[in-house]
This record gives structure tokens, C-alpha cells and sequence, in this order.
């Protein structure tokens, strides 16, 4: 027990509302508390959006130079180039023109892509789905798994199972994702003939087939989200277990699985609905690369097309739609958060 | 598999020492070749200074050592049972129910997402002791029993929710609820103010007393032990100074080091009063008010301090004294009245003062650990107030810096270690040695002896005693020890809740009939080296109209 | 083993050993090569032999010696990278920590605003418009680094400018620029250093993979992701070319990654079981 020799009381001075001693009249004090702090969280995310959308646009507009003649070449006539404008709205202030590519993108119009003038809409629904699938089967596959041997890799964090646990994430976080993808493909792929090294998706197929095309990728993508999410359990529920109570616990006589299970995860919660938020952000982002590998027709590949072409109403298109998923996920992890907070639990009951 | 053979002792120590290991492979002992023996019913005070080997000691009886730790020899025995030797299974079927420890902290103690009632009932309730109903229904006649307020619904209150006076109490009923043979009790009030204290010992003692428990009593203070224990082991680095019946020990301890130990926390005499006041203040403060949002922490108070006086500031936590210190400082701006130093005015914030202005009054501060930059060599941390005021160069300033240790009776071998290797207490003279180097006029010491052992403590209120009647300066010594301010003062201000409730000189304050009743609360609150202390204590209150039983009055 | 009164163990010896063995190799290995890195000197993936010991490239190039010229190039970038992260990172986090007030307030948020936007997403942004020259692309990655640098700068130099020493000096009269040198930074650095190993390999990971995606280093040049790049279609003929340089990759973040490892772990004390 830390055996502080200052005269402070034990609790700090109330200046916290929460910290009222007992009195009559403290449940509607902390169900507006909870309510309030749920309500700033949820303007601050929506303030977030609308800057990520703010700050996507504005990027795309830095180009140094001329976007027509960028895109068109050198070659270009004046016509063409004022054509071009015209079609992109460029001769209009940027102001408005922000707010009429934000409205379109809202009733999900996203204008028409520069390499082949078809509406973006169409390849991001198609490529949504997959990129879905994908990850969503990365999530399964590596999450649930890298929670549970974190809380182990926690209990048993001076034997061999815990230096092991925790070597082998170090490993899994340092490898690049491309070493894992063509690992996989040499192996499955090349020598055992399993599937394909290129990830095709024709519209048509059923579900079994669908999956068994997303296997490769997904493997690719769980290894690192695995061991992120594995090493951030464990620092977690290692800080929590070292919090005085839990001695306490012990000197009265609870078995450690007990601790773990009863007090420990408990307030493990909070930071474990953070891990697991950030991992699954850090997904979406990372099937950028693995899309790449298989050639996977998911949004990642889609981005990394366009950003090569210099194709701006898809790039920005995918950059709103991958930055408004991040977003969300962590939208949803914060609310979260507060409503597992034990201090404002009475407010539930 | 060892078999129980009926003993006169319920917990006998033999010849246990304990060793911890570092990282590194380096060993440090703990314990060495302790030996201890209590009978059932019997409470047993261990007193030492930090360090000592208490804490250690009083886990053990509960069949645990911190990680880290191991037993390097010798045996713990209770009830016949050689705990080391059982698995730890059957340590944890011991723990709680038999044997149950009380920390020093309840906030540290309870977890926070559980209700206090469900966290009292674990350990009836797992050792099968009764039914989870049964366990409630005897808890709430627990927290009756002990004077808590709304017994009925206490429990289902976290613990954030109920003041720290209160949890504290709620703890031992968590410690009695298993109904234990023994009681290992760890700085239980150490942590409280002394009023809080009072109910707190008031708790724990009538527990005891009714079911007949036996305990281990650990603290440095023998005011507190006094009032609990039939017999007191002193222990000092490791090891055992001295044993006996506690009253043997309080009035003929026989070791050099308990002698100290004894004299230094004896009731002082005071220091007659100083010279007579002077018209030109060092520090007159009027009417300062200083609000935290819409709650005022200060409220309309006055002091003035003359050349070579010490005027001691005393009260519990939430009194304000250290936003006092804070204000006259600088480092907080107050919402109104006026500081001035030397009768000149200063200006609120530290930052508009001028260079001269902050030299002249400098601070000390409780924890001595925190106030001196680990990286900085103590030559280099007290040469640099000489450089920065008077510009010494640094020739002068090494020979000064000699001079400033010498003052402060430190070796001149400290100039050239970092403060990671000094004591606490010689840690505490190097911070007065840096104020002093500026030759303030002002030194204001804020709780700088809290954080120090009792006999370290004492050495350094002489200190500060011996620099004011070589220097003249006067001293703002604020403090929660009243003790401490007998030692000290010329003059005293008695604080509650912001405000100044009494003040003037400490005879006047402390000694005569006409006192503020805060005061006199306070200063009955002391403990006093007596066994029956507790008893008169409480015996004169209930004859009294109620005060408030419960601390929570004076806790902000 | 003991180093210097320190105890260090044995897995971050091994990550000093690989580090310092492969930032020596880089940076000394291309002066020992009778070739250069863009040079042709035999078959499409041919195998490895005594002259090639890791075998040609999908130009017939020399893996070796693109492998040693890319390593100082991706290395390179990634050390400037952090170097400029951290030098912006740092410097602000110190400045919003020890100042507070609006500034901080000011730094915070817009920290927490590029922050909650995720990076890779926004660096294609900018790259697709200010294209992928090695300026832009230092500069992007630094100024989106030196976000993370300044959360935990500032995180640990409030805590040490929350300590009573630093009061002390400010109530001496102390400028704000000797706090932050003298009081607050020396007792920061240890969680700063430790960050820097993971940084780097953040941001060398981080160029790989822009690489490897065709928006890194331009050819002919070598660099490890473009390199991957470049040999991917080797594996469906079980050739192992584009696992050289990937392998490399996770080498050498696997050696800083356990010295940054060891670096965190020393500041904070490990939770023990009961035995």
C-alpha cells in the first residue's frame, strides 16, 4: 500500500460534483452529467466531419498550377481547358464550390471520375461492399483472439507464456504487411495452388466464393491488427491489475482468475473499448496496402489508382469515406467510454 | 501438510528475515531475524520510522510478500500453521476470514466500479461464512453499530461518493466483516486529520474490543499506538530495537533510540514569547479572499508577521493554509485584499514582482523529493539562487555554497552528489540552505516536516530555530501538527474552512479558557502519549451536546 | 548483462545488435560494391550465385547492391523524417506544456483535429496534389508525425512542470527559456528518446509502404517498398525476390522496436505475480 506521510485527506477536495459525500438528490446530478458529457462528444464528432470534409476538399485545391491543364497536358487548347473548368465547376469560388461537392456527396452523388467519366458512385458501392467483407473478416479473425491472449499475456506477465506473447506481437507489429502478403501467396498460392494470388471479384459470386477470395487478404491485415491489439490489452489491463486494489484483493483472500475477472476487467473496460476502436480504425486504413497486394477491387485499391492518376473527385471521394469511417469508429469508442465510466454508473440504475 | 497443535500465541514470528531483489540482481534486506509473539486478544504496536521493516512485517502475517520478495529464512506460525509452508491456496482460504488487513488508504483500498456493501460481504460470502443476504442484513448492522450515517443505504454508495473520514470507518467494517482472528492494522490513521483520527481509532478500538480480535498496530506515532496497544515492539532498519508492555516502553524505554524516539513526540514545552513587536511588519496580509470558480478558499484573512518572529499557521486539509502560502507567494492571484511586504504592496501574481522583491521571500516546500531537480548537482541547485540575485561569480559561489552547508549542518561531500542520494531529511536542509542563499527576508515553510520521519522532523523544526535567531528573518510556518507549532511559534492563526478563527500569541491561543471552539476541538483532537487519552476523550464528548461524530464537518 | 551499471537485457541486446549491424552494412556496404545499384548485369531474377549473392532483380540488376543503395535512401528519408518530427513535435509540446494558456490550447486542438483524421488517408490527399517529390513527401509525413511526438512531449512535460522544482524557478523569476532548458527538458528526455526508435520505425514503415504503393522515391532509384514493388511478380513463379528487401524492412524495425521496447519498459515498473 503507498504510505503517503501528507495530511491531505484522503480524497481531494470536492471540487468535482461527483464527489459530493452522501447526500439526497445526487441521481439527477450525475444522469445530466452523463448526459452532457455524451452530448459535447457527440457535437465534437460531428465538428469533426465536417472539418475532415473541409480539410479533404481544400487539400485537392492546393494544386500548385492549374488542375485542367495538370490533367489535360500541356497540349490542351484553350477551349478544352475552358471546357474542363466549366464541367468541374473550377470558375466558381472555392466557398461555394465546397458546399455544393459536400451536399452532392451527402445525397451520395460524388461526380464523375476524371480517368473515365463514369459516376463515382457506382465503383464505391460495388467496392464498399468488398472492402467491408474484407474487413470485417480481418476484424473477426484477429480481434476477438488478441483480447483474450492480451488479458492472458497480462496474468502470466513474468513467465514464459507472457515473454512469448509478447515477443511474437513485437514480431507481428515490425513486419510489413507486403512480407506477410507474399509470404502467404508464395506458400498458398504459388506452392500449394489453394487461391489465387490475385483477389477477383466478379458480380455473381455467391458467398462461399466471395470468402474464399478474401482469405489471403484478410490474413495479410490480421497479423498486425493482432498484435496491436494484443500489446494494447495488455498494457491495459497490466495498469489496472497494478492499482492498489487489487492487492488488496489478494490480501483478502481472492484468487488471481478471480481478480482478473471480477475487478480487474471491469475497469479494464474503458481502455479496452479505446484498443479495440483504434484497431478497428486502424483496419480501414490498412487495407490500402492489402488491396494493393491482391489486387482486391475494395476502396483501398480504388484510392491508390486514382491518387496515381491524379484522378481528384474519386481521390477526394475515398479520402471522405475512409476519413468519415475513422471518424465514426472513434465517435462510437468515446461514447462508449463514458457510459462504462463507474463514476457515472449510478446514473443507470 | 502440517498439523495444527493448540498454541498460547495465534501468531508466532521466528527468526524471519526477508530479502528483496532488483532488476539488476542486487539484494537488500528487509527483515533480518525478527521474532514476535501474540496471544489472542492481545494488540500489539509496531513502531518504527519509514524504512523499518513494519509494513513487511505486518503482510506476512497474512502469509504475503510483496513481489520482488522473498523469505531468506525463518518461519511465520499462526495458530500452529506454518503459513509459508502452505500453498497458496490455502493462504488464500486464511486471508480475510482468519487473518484481514487494514490499509492506509480507503480510496486506495475500495475499487471504484463496485458498491462499498458488495465489497464488504466479499470475504463472508466467499469463505462460506453465510448467505449473501445474511452477509448484507450483518453489514448494515456493522455500519449501525459504527455510527455511519443512513446505515441502511451507506452501502450501495461507491466509493467516490462518501467522504474519506467515512470510508475509512466503512473499511473496518470490511475488515471485521470476515469475523478474523487477527487484525494487521497499516498506518490506519496516518493519512487522516487528527479530528478525522479520533472516530477513526474510536472504530477501530470498540471493534476490537467487542469480538475480542487480536492486532498488529503499525504506525510511527506513539500518541496513536498508545491508545490501542497492550505491548509495543519498536523496530529500527530491519531489525528489533526494543519489546515490552507498551506503558514500560512510554515511560522507560531503555534503547538510546526509542529514548529518542520518546522524547522527540513528548508534549513540548513552548518557546517563551518572543521579543516584543516591532511597528514595521515583514509581512502584513489584509483581508485576502482568493475564490476557486464560485467556491471561496479564502476568506477575509489577516496576519502580519514582525522581523525574527515565527507566526505558525495551523489547520486540517480544506483549511486553506497552503493557498495562503500559494497567494503571499505569487503563484495565485487573490480575488481581493492586499500583501505587503516590508510595507510596501506587492503585486499579486510572481510575475509582476520584481527580482528584489521575489528574492525576499522564498519557500520551502513538504516534499523534499519533488522540490530539487533529480538532474541537477545540489552545488549547482545552490549556487544558483547566489548567481541569480547577487551575481556571484563562480569562484565566490563554491565557497558560499561550503558556507550554506555548513549552516545547515550537512557534510561538504554533498555538493558534489544529486538528490537522488542524499535522505529525505538532509534533501529538506538543502532546500532550506537554496532559501537561505538568497537571504530573504521571509522564509515560509509549508508542511515542510510532514513528509519526514519523527526524529528527523525534530531536527529540523531545531534548525529552522537555530537560522532565525542567527539571521533574524521571520518564518510563515504553516503546518497541520500542532505539536510542531508549539515547538515553533511566537505566535499562531487557527484556520477553518478559509477563514482565521483564532489568532495571536500561542500561549494565549493554545493554553488559556478563551479559545474558539474549533480550536479547542483541534487541540483535544492531539493524541497524547497517555493509554487513557482516547478514553477521557471520548467519555467527555458523549457527555456533550452531539458534535459531529463524523469528520465530514470539517472536510471540505 | 551489466553495461555500465546498467542492467540490460538480452533482447535488447539483440535489437542493438541488428540495428548497428544494418545501419553499417547501408552505410559502408555500397563503398565496397565493384557495381552500381542501376546497373544490369544478367537475366531477370536470376538466381543467386558468388557474385550476386541474393540474386538479380526483375531488370537483372544486382538485389545486393540495390538493396545496400535503397537501405541509405529509405533510412535516410525515414531519419529526416523523424528528426523534423520530432524538432517540431518536441519543441511545441515543451512550449504548450511549460507556457499553457491559450497557446496550449491553440496547439492542443489542432493537434487533436489533424489527429483524428487517419494519416495514410490524408498523405495520399496531399500527395495526389502537390505531387510525390522528396520535399513534399518529408514534409508531409513530418508535420503528420510531429502530431504524435506532440502528445507525448507535452503529456510528460506537464507532469514535470507540475513538480515543485520548477515552481521553484518560477518563483525565483526564472525566463521561461532556462525552465525549459535546465528544469523541464533534462528530466523529460528518457520517454522522449524511447519514442524516437518508434517513431522512426513508424515513419520507416510508413515510406515503405508509400513506396510500395508507387507514390515513394521515383525510379530508377532504389528504395526498399518500390523494390518489393518492382519484384512482386516474381512470387507466382516462386522466385523469392520481393521478399529480400520486405525481410530487411521488418529486420531492422524488428531491432528498434525491441531497444524502444526495453527504452519504455525501464520507465515504467513491471506489475509481478505472487508466487
Amino acid at each position: 500500500m503507498k504510505k503517503t506521510r501528507s495530511d491531505e485527506a484522503p480524497l481531494p477536495p470536492a471540487c468535482h460534483s461527483t464527489n459530493k459525500p452522501f447526500e439526497n438528490g445526487k441521481k439527477p446530478r450525475a444522469h445530466s452529467q452523463l448526459l452532457s458529457l455524451l452530448g459535447r462528444r457527440f457535437c465534437l464528432g460531428l465538428l469533426t466531419l465536417l472539418a475532415l470534409s473541409a480539410v479533404v476538399f481544400a487539400s485537392t485545391q492546393i494544386l500548385p498550377g492549374d488542375v485542367a491543364s495538370a490533367v489535360l497536358g500541356r497540349d490542351a487548347t484553350e477551349e478544352a481547358l475552358r471546357a474542363f473548368r466549366q464541367t468541374l465547376g473550377l470558375d466558381q469560388p472555392a466557398l461555394l464550390r465546397y458546399f455544393s461537392w459536400l451536399s452532392n456527396a451527402l445525397h451520395g452523388d460524388f461526380g464523375l471520375s476524371l480517368a473515365n467519366g463514369a459516376p463515382i458512385i457506382d465503383q464505391i458501392r460495388f467496392r464498399l461492399e468488398n472492402t467491408l467483407l474484407l474487413a470485417a473478416v480481418a476484424a473477426i479473425i484477429s480481434i476477438p483472439l488478441a483480447v483474450i491472449l492480451g488479458i492472458v499475456s497480462a496474468i502470466k506477465s513474468q513467465g514464459r507464456v507472457g515473454s512469448f506473447l509478447n515477443i511474437s506481437a513485437l514480431a507481428a507489429i515490425s513486419i510489413p504487411e507486403f512480407l506477410f502478403g507474399y509470404l502467404l501467396i508464395l506458400v498458398f498460392s504459388t506452392q500449394l495452388g489453394w487461391f489465387s494470388a490475385i483477389s477477383m471479384v466478379l458480380p455473381g459470386m455467391d458467398l462461399t466464393q466471395r470468402l474464399s477470395v478474401v482469405i489471403l487478404p484478410a490474413f495479410t491485415l490480421a497479423p498486425m491488427v493482432w498484435a496491436y491489439t494484443m500489446r494494447m490489452t495488455r498494457t491495459a489491463v497490466l495498469s489496472v491489475m497494478s492499482q492498489p486494489y487489487i492487492e488488496m484483493a489478494i490480501l483478502k483472500g481472492e484468487p488471481r482468475s478471480s481478480i482478473v475477472l471480477r475487478q480487474a476487467l471491469p475497469n479494464a473496460m474503458a481502455p479496452l473499448i479505446s484498443v479495440v476502436a483504434l484497431n478497428l480504425a486502424y483496419l480501414i486504413v490498412g487495407v490500402i496496402v492489402v488491396e494493393t497486394i491482391f489486387v482486391y477491387p475494395g476502396i483501398g485499391q480504388y484510392m491508390v489508382d486514382a491518387v496515381g492518376k491524379r484522378d481528384i473527385p474519386t481521390v477526394q471521394a475515398c479520402g471522405l469515406i475512409f476519413g468519415a469511417t475513422y471518424v465514426l469508429i472513434n465517435l462510437l469508442a468515446d461514447l462508449l467510454v463514458i457510459i462504462t465510466n463507474p463514476r457515472l454508473r449510478g446514473a443507470l440504475k | 501438510m502440517s498439523f495444527r497443535f493448540s498454541e498460547p500465541s495465534i501468531l508466532r514470528i521466528e527468526q524471519l528475515s526477508i530479502v528483496a531483489r532488483r532488476d539488476c540482481g542486487e539484494e537488500v534486506t528487509l527483515l533480518d531475524d525478527i521474532n514476535l509473539e501474540l496471544r489472542p486478544g492481545e494488540v500489539l504496536g509496531l513502531i518504527g520510522e519509514s524504512g523499518a521493516g513494519k509494513s513487511t512485517l505486518g503482510l506476512t502475517a497474512l502469509g504475503y510478500v510483496r513481489p520482488g520478495c522473498h523469505i531468506a529464512g525463518g518461519h511465520v506460525f499462526f495458530d500452529g500453521m506454518d503459513l509459508f509452508a502452505l500453498s497458496l491456496e490455502q493462504r488464500q482460504k486464511l486471508r480475510g476470514r482468519r487473518i484481514a488487513y487494514y490499509a492506509q488508504s480507503a480510496t486506495a483500498a475500495f475499487n471504484p466500479s463496485r458498491p462499498i456493501i458488495d465489497q464488504v460481504c466479499d470475504v463472508p460470502v466467499r469463505h462460506g461464512l453465510c448467505s449473501r443476504q445474511e452477509a448484507r442484513r450483518r453489514a448494515i448492522a456493522l455500519f449501525r453499530s459504527i455510527d455511519l450515517p443512513s446505515p441502511n443505504t451507506f452501502g450501495d454508495r461507491y466509493p467516490h461518493e462518501v467522504s474519506g473520514g467515512q470510508l475509512q470507518r466503512a473499511m473496518a467494517a470490511m475488515t471485521m466483516a470476515g469475523e478474523p482472528d487477527i487484525l494487521v492494522l497499516d498506518e490506519p490513521t496516518t493519512a487522516l486529520d487528527v479530528t478525522t483520527q479520533v472516530e477513526v481509532l474510536e472504530t477501530l478500538r470498540q471493534l476490537i474490543r467487542e469480538r475480542g480480535t487480536a492486532a498488529l498496530h503499525i504506525t510511527h506515532d506513539l500518541s496513536v499506538v498508545a491508545q490501542t496497544a497492550d505491548r509495543i515492539m519498536v523496530m529500527r532498519k530491519g531489525r528489533v530495537e526494543e519489546t515490552g508492555a507498551a506503558e514500560k516502553i512510554l515511560l522507560a524505554p531503555q534503547t538510546p533510540y526509542t529514548r529518542e524516539l520518546v522524547s522527540v513526540q513528548m508534549r513540548p514545552h513552548m518557546t517563551p514569547t518572543g521579543p516584543p513587536r516591532a511597528d514595521n511588519m515583514t509581512l502584513a496580509v489584509n483581508d485576502l479572499s482568493v475564490n476557486y470558480g464560485h467556491m471561496r478558499v479564502l476568506d477575509d484573512v489577516s496576519l502580519s508577521i514582525a522581523p525574527g518572529e515565527t507566526l505558525v499557521v495551523v489547520g486540517e486539509s480544506g483549511s486553506g493554509k497552503s493557498t495562503l502560502a500559494k497567494s503571499i507567494v505569487g503563484q495565485l492571484a487573490p480575488t481581493a485584499g492586499s500583501i505587503r511586504l516590508c510595507n510596501e504592496p506587492l503585486a499579486h501574481f510572481a510575475l509582476r514582482r520584481s527580482r528584489d522583491e521575489l528574492r525576499r521571500i522564498q519557500m520551502v516546500h513538504q516534499i523534499p523529493d519533488t522540490a530539487l531537480n533529480p538532474q541537477q548537482k545540489i552545488r549547482d541547485i545552490l549556487a544558483r539562487p547566489l548567481s541569480f540575485y547577487f551575481g556571484t561569480t563562480h569562484q565566490q559561489a563554491c565557497l558560499q555554497v561550503m558556507q550554506l552547508l555548513e549552516r545547515v549542518h550537512l557534510p561538504t561531500d554533498c555538493a558534489d552528489r544529486l538528490p537522488t542520494q542524499l535522505s529525505g531529511g538532509q534533501k529538506q536542509r538543502v532546500c532550506i540552505a537554496r532559501a537561505l542563499a538568497a537571504q530573504p527576508d521571509l522564509l515560509i515553510c509549508d508542511e515542510v516536516t510532514a513528509a519526514l520521519d519523527p526524529i528527523v522532523a525534530a531536527h529540523t523544526l531545531e534548525l529552522l530555530r537555530e537560522v532565525q535567531r542567527e539571521t533574524g528573518i521571520a518564518i510563515l510556518f504553516i503546518t497541520h501538527d500542532i505539536d510542531a507549532a508549539r515547538r515553533l511559534g511566537d505566535r499562531v492563526v487557527v484556520m477553518q474552512k478559509g477563514k482565521a478563527v483564532d489568532s495571536g500569541p500561542i500561549a494565549e491561543v493554545f493554553d488559556s479558557n478563551t479559545r474558539h471552539p474549533y480550536t479547542s476541538k483541534l487541540l483535544e483532537s492531539v493524541p497524547q502519549m497517555r493509554s487513557d487519552w482516547l478514553d477521557t476523550l471520548i467519555a467527555k464528548r458523549r457527555g456533550q451536546p452531539s458534535s459531529s461524530v463524523d469528520g465530514a464537518a470539517l472536510e471540505l | 548483462m551489466i553495461i555500465a551499471n546498467q542492467y540490460v537485457p538480452t533482447r535488447a541486446l539483440a535489437g542493438m545488435g541488428i540495428t548497428i549491424f544494418i545501419i553499417l552494412a547501408v552505410a559502408f556496404g555500397p563503398l565496397f560494391m565493384s557495381h552500381g545499384p542501376n546497373e544490369i548485369v544478367g537475366d531477370t531474377w536470376d538466381a543467386p550465385s558468388l557474385f550476386y549473392p541474393l540474386g538479380l532483380d526483375n531488370l537483372g540488376r544486382d538485389m545486393l547492391a540495390r538493396l545496400l543503395d535503397g537501405g541509405r535512401a529509405t533510412i535516410g528519408l525515414a531519419l529526416a523524417i523523424t528528426a523534423i518530427s520530432f524538432l517540431i513535435g518536441v519543441s511545441s509540446g515543451i512550449a504548450a506544456a511549460v507556457a499553457g494558456g491559450w497557446l496550449d490550447a491553440v496547439l492542443s486542438r489542432s493537434v487533436d483535429l489533424l489527429m483524428s483524421l487517419p494519416q495514410l488517408v490524408l498523405a495520399l490527399i496531399i500527395l495526389t496534389a502537390l505531387g510525390t517529390s522528396i520535399p513534399v513527401l518529408i514534409g508531409t509525413i513530418a508535420i503528420l508525425e510531429s502530431t504524435r511526438v506532440f502528445r507525448i512531449t507535452r503529456s510528460v512535460a506537464t507532469g514535470v512542470a507540475a513538480l515543485d522544482f520548477v515552481q521553484v524557478a518560477r518563483l525565483r523569476g526564472e525566463g521561461l527559456w532556462w525552465i525549459i532548458r535546465r528544469e523541464v527538458l533534462v528530466n523529460s528526455l528518457p520517454p522522449i528518446i524511447a519514442e524516437f526508435g518508434l517513431r522512426f520505425c513508424f515513419a520507416f514503415q510508413f515510406i515503405a509502404a508509400l513506396s510500395f504503393l508507387g507514390l515513394g522515391i521515383r525510379p530508377p532509384n532504389a528504395d526498399w517498398g518500390s523494390m518489393v514493388r518492382d519484384n512482386a511478380q516474381a512470387i507466382t513463379y516462386g522466385v523469392m525476390a520481393p521478399l529480400i528487401p520486405a525481410i530487411a524492412i521488418a529486420l531492422l524495425t524488428i531491432g528498434v522496436n525491441l531497444i524502444a521496447d526495453w527504452l519504455i519498459s525501464r520507465n515504467s515498473p513491471a506489475v509481478g505475480e505472487e508466487q
